[in-house]
């Protein structure tokens, strides 16, 4: 790969050292999304294989795997690896890292070692990680519910939560990482107003990383305890409450669902007005929705137990609040079709994955409100409705805004541009694979058919074959981009510095970027996306 | 409409309205979103030669106006839906109670003439009808989707579930919370009947239950057995001579007073806590001398005892 990269003739940061060494000790933020993006791309193939195997379980009705227990490990790991070693850290380790200080107009992050250390603290949680699932797995699905986890599990459970536990910490790092650079490193001129959708976005996240993931470490280390000295803080027996891991558990997860997500808003934000040479239609209500989503999305938890005994005056109230923030999500929507409206819309694959995302997150918002509705929810909780739900927001969202920014920066990145005509191929297969998928799962759910069944009644058995054979579609959809962008590596076109006319500070440096980003620093004096059509407006 | 799924209880066809509901807003929603990007798509794609006029000047009045929209549809919605939830949450006071276990990986049901079941459940139609639920081990989940019901099953505590099946039949009964390797086949049956058939269906199981006793009765001979009437009374009317524990007759249902000055309801979770932890609510008057019987019996016992005592709300012995 070296010599591939040293043609990148004119001094960028490829180019700036060839030696592995140069590789694991750089503290350039460029390359360590480069590392990131190695990692994060084996463990989305890693729990791709796992999904992959479970929907070949589930094309017959008594389970084809032959083994419930194994199916539950699938599951089980296939949860563990794509929550927390994919979509929590994916948007923000890869594109954040590589592109805050580029769009902040800085030199890199505010604290480069400590980037370099979240590096290796998510390497070392990816590793035990990987050796829980080699010596044998976790059987409790990736919500670790007491006390099956903590008293009659018989997997890897400690090894699993300590991969976590590590996990939360490189999360923490970046998190902080992020908040500081941007509140210190902005271009001279980018006010806050000024400053682009995406880096708003991450700010969210990076706040809901740096408070909500010590509640996730806390309780990890209570469940530890739980099983190893048997404490009895989550155990009736001893006077524990098991309803308490749940509280704890998803008061850290509801709003991880929107370090998830919230990247994601911030990448289509950037996407749709360059692809529509417009600007962002109403920037402030987008950014100040990002900031309502991450402060609403803590007091949100309750919905995930409207079944599980809690009171019913917090069932109500959690309920109103579900709903509350599922207001902001909303009007980003409709701010991205309004930025649409009177455009010269351009159809490259980073638009297409963008349109797909707002249609599979509106769809994966929509059905949310079945499952905020109580009574619905009672209904429908628990069954491949919520299976199909959360694929549609996770997979269907975060997944399509994940591929639109990687292709959208792919050149900035490499310096190499993607075949253009596959990328736009792999868009469309994605998003109809994905809907074969999970659509059918919606169905299923209504019927009543129980998630993290190895087997099942035969009357599911049709729709069950109709989502495996979709998952096919899937799998061949998200190796397309594996092939064509490492293709793209030794025989893409070069890229121009600015090869999709966009605004934005990282497109006024070379592609791909010299080490120091910026021959000298940018002044920013033009509010972000002004774009031929922009509005007129000022947004101080 | 006419469901996919049949709708065996009351509560079905209520919640089945409320779904379509939510299935309606969302296509109309989704018409929306997808239609103006399609037209967008079209009409402004970048060689289209369509007029676009002059860019909108203000976007704040649009956006004011669909976040107003969205959360007024959204508050219906959350109105609906609370509303349907609250009454199933309570259920009604002359509900037939049938005790359920849960245990991985088997669902066993208990009724209050002593006729067990496995893996099955048998109620009467036309009937309110209201589960006091358990579990032995870890978190299971009562589900039975003709029924359009669930509820988690707790250990350490009991939980409510109540519904009013209307049609006759056999539904699947499912455990939906992850409970181990067995979980899938968690499942059984739910046999709703008519009230004459399940009066024939609860006699013909009474003789094939252990002594053809009720769990009232059960729990009578455990409560003589484990001593409780030492200090309870025989029949539960509180002891003769120097007073040591309350009587329990007329218990169920009121309102007792502790020493800590509170009050407390003796329902099913008061009087399984003060069996397994005595020192919690003291009644006021009476000295924490109780021993606690936690880890001497188990939640089936637990469960007659439950049923001996709310046997005696009357102040009938069984």
């Amino acid at each position: 790969m070296t010599d591939v990269l040293a043609d990148q003739a004119e001094g960028s940061y490829l180019t700036d050292g060839f030696t592995l060494r140069s590789w694991l000790l750089t503290t350039d933020h460029k390359r360590i999304a480069i590392l990131y993006l190695g990692a994060i791309t084996a463990f989305f193939f890693i729990g791709g294989i796992a999904a992959a195997v479970m929907r070949y379980n589930l094309i017959s009705a008594s389970g084809r795997l032959g083994s419930a227990d194994l199916y539950n490990r699938l599951f089980s790991m296939h949860g563990v690896v794509m929550v927390w070693f994919f979509l929590v850290p994916a948007v923000p380790a890869t594109l954040g890292n590589f592109l805050a200080p580029l769009m902040l107009g800085a030199r890199d992050l505010a604290f480069p070692r400590l980037n370099l250390l979240s590096w290796y603290l998510f390497m070392a949680a990816g590793f035990t990680a990987l050796y829980a699932l080699i010596a044998g797995g976790v059987d409790t699905g990736w919500t670790f519910y007491t006390p099956f986890s903590s008293l009659y599990s018989n997997g890897y459970v400690i090894a699993t939560v300590t991969a976590i536990f590590i996990a939360g910490f490189s999360s923490i790092a970046t998190g902080l990482n992020f908040i500081v650079s941007i509140h210190k490193l902005r271009a001279p001129g980018m006010t806050w107003h000024k400053m682009p959708v995406f880096l708003w976005s991450l700010y969210a996240t990076s706040v809901i990383m740096a408070l909500a993931t010590p509640v996730l470490a806390m309780t990890l280390l209570l469940l530890a305890f739980e099983r190893l000295f048997h404490v009895g803080v989550f155990d009736p027996a001893v006077g524990g409450d098991p309803l308490l891991f749940q509280h704890l558990f998803w008061f850290y997860s509801h709003p991880a669902v929107y370090i998830m997500i919230l990247p994601g808003f911030g990448v289509i934000s950037e996407i749709v007005p360059c692809f529509s040479s417009k600007e962002l239609f109403g920037y402030k209500f987008v950014v100040w929705a990002s900031i309502a989503i991450a402060v609403i999305s803590f007091l949100v938890w309750g919905h995930h137990m409207f079944v599980a005994g809690e009171s019913l005056y917090s069932a109500l109230l959690f309920s109103l609040l579900s709903y509350a923030v599922a207001v902001p999500s909303a009007i980003k929507v409709f701010n991205w079709v309004g930025t649409m409206h009177k455009g010269y819309i351009r159809f490259d694959a980073p638009m297409l994955y963008a349109i797909a995302f707002i249609g599979l997150f509106t769809m994966g918002g929509l059905t949310g409100l079945f499952v905020a509705a109580l009574a619905a929810d009672v209904h429908l909780t628990q069954t491949y409705f919520v299976v199909a739900h959360f694929h549609y927001v996770m997979v269907g969202g975060m997944v399509s805004a994940y591929f639109a920014g990687l292709h959208f920066w792919w050149p900035k990145i490499t310096g190499r541009m993607y075949p253009e005509m596959w990328g736009r191929a792999a868009a469309i297969i994605i998003f109809a694979g994905f809907n074969l998928t999970f659509f059918p799962q919606f169905i299923l759910g209504y019927l009543g058919m129980p998630r993290r069944y190895a087997s099942y009644p035969a009357e599911f058995e049709p729709l069950n074959l109709l989502s495996s054979a979709g998952a096919l579609v899937l799998a061949i959809g998200y190796l397309l981009p594996l092939l064509y962008l490492l293709w793209s590596l030794l025989y893409g076109d070069k890229a121009p510095a600015n090869p999709w006319s966009a605004t934005g500070l990282e497109w006024k440096t070379p592609s791909p970027p010299p080490t120091e980003n910026f021959p000298e620093t940018p002044l920013v004096t033009q509010p972000p996306y002004q774009y031929p059509l922009a509005e007129a407006v000022s947004h101080e | 409409m006419s469901p996919l799924l049949p709708q065996a209880s009351n509560e079905a066809v209520e919640i089945d309205y409320l779904i379509l509901a939510l299935v309606l807003a969302s296509a109309a929603i989704l018409a929306l979103v997808y239609g103006l990007i399609l037209v967008y798509m079209f009409r402004y794609h970048a060689g289209s030669k369509a007029a676009r006029g002059a860019p909108s000047r203000k976007s704040w009045r649009f956006e004011i106006a669909w976040t107003l929209a969205t959360m007024a549809v959204f508050f219906g919605l959350f109105l609906w839906g609370a509303d349907l939830y609250v009454r199933l949450f309570q259920a009604p006071a002359d509900a037939l109670q049938i005790y359920v276990v849960a245990k991985q990986w088997m669902w066993k049901a208990e009724h209050v003439g002593g006729q067990r079941e496995l893996n099955a459940l048998h109620i009467p139609i036309g009937r309110p009808v209201q589960l006091v639920m358990t579990s032995q081990d870890v978190i299971h989940d009562f589900s039975v989707p003709a029924f359009r019901i669930k509820r988690d099953v707790l250990p350490g505590r009991y939980q409510s579930l109540w519904f009013q099946a209307d049609r006759p039949g056999a539904y699947k009964l499912f455990c939906t919370q992850l409970c181990g390797a067995g979980h899938a086949t968690m499942t059984g049956e739910v046999f709703a009947m008519t009230a004459p058939a399940f009066e024939q269906w609860l006699g013909g199981a009474r003789t094939t239950t252990v002594a053809g006793a009720s769990m009232a009765s059960e729990g009578e001979a455990l409560f003589m057995r484990l001593g409780c009437s030492g200090c309870h009374g025989a029949h539960g009317e509180g002891a003769s001579g120097a007073i040591r524990a309350p009587a329990l007759i007329g218990l169920y249902g009121s309102r007792v007073r502790l020493t800590s000055g509170a009050t407390a309801v003796a329902d099913d979770r008061y009087i399984r806590d003060s069996i397994l932890e005595p020192d919690k609510e003291i009644v006021a008057g009476f000295e924490p001398v109780m021993p606690s019987f936690a880890g001497q019996i188990d939640e089936e016992q637990l469960m007659r005892l439950d049923a001996f005592i709310k046997s005696l709300r009357n102040g009938a012995t069984p």
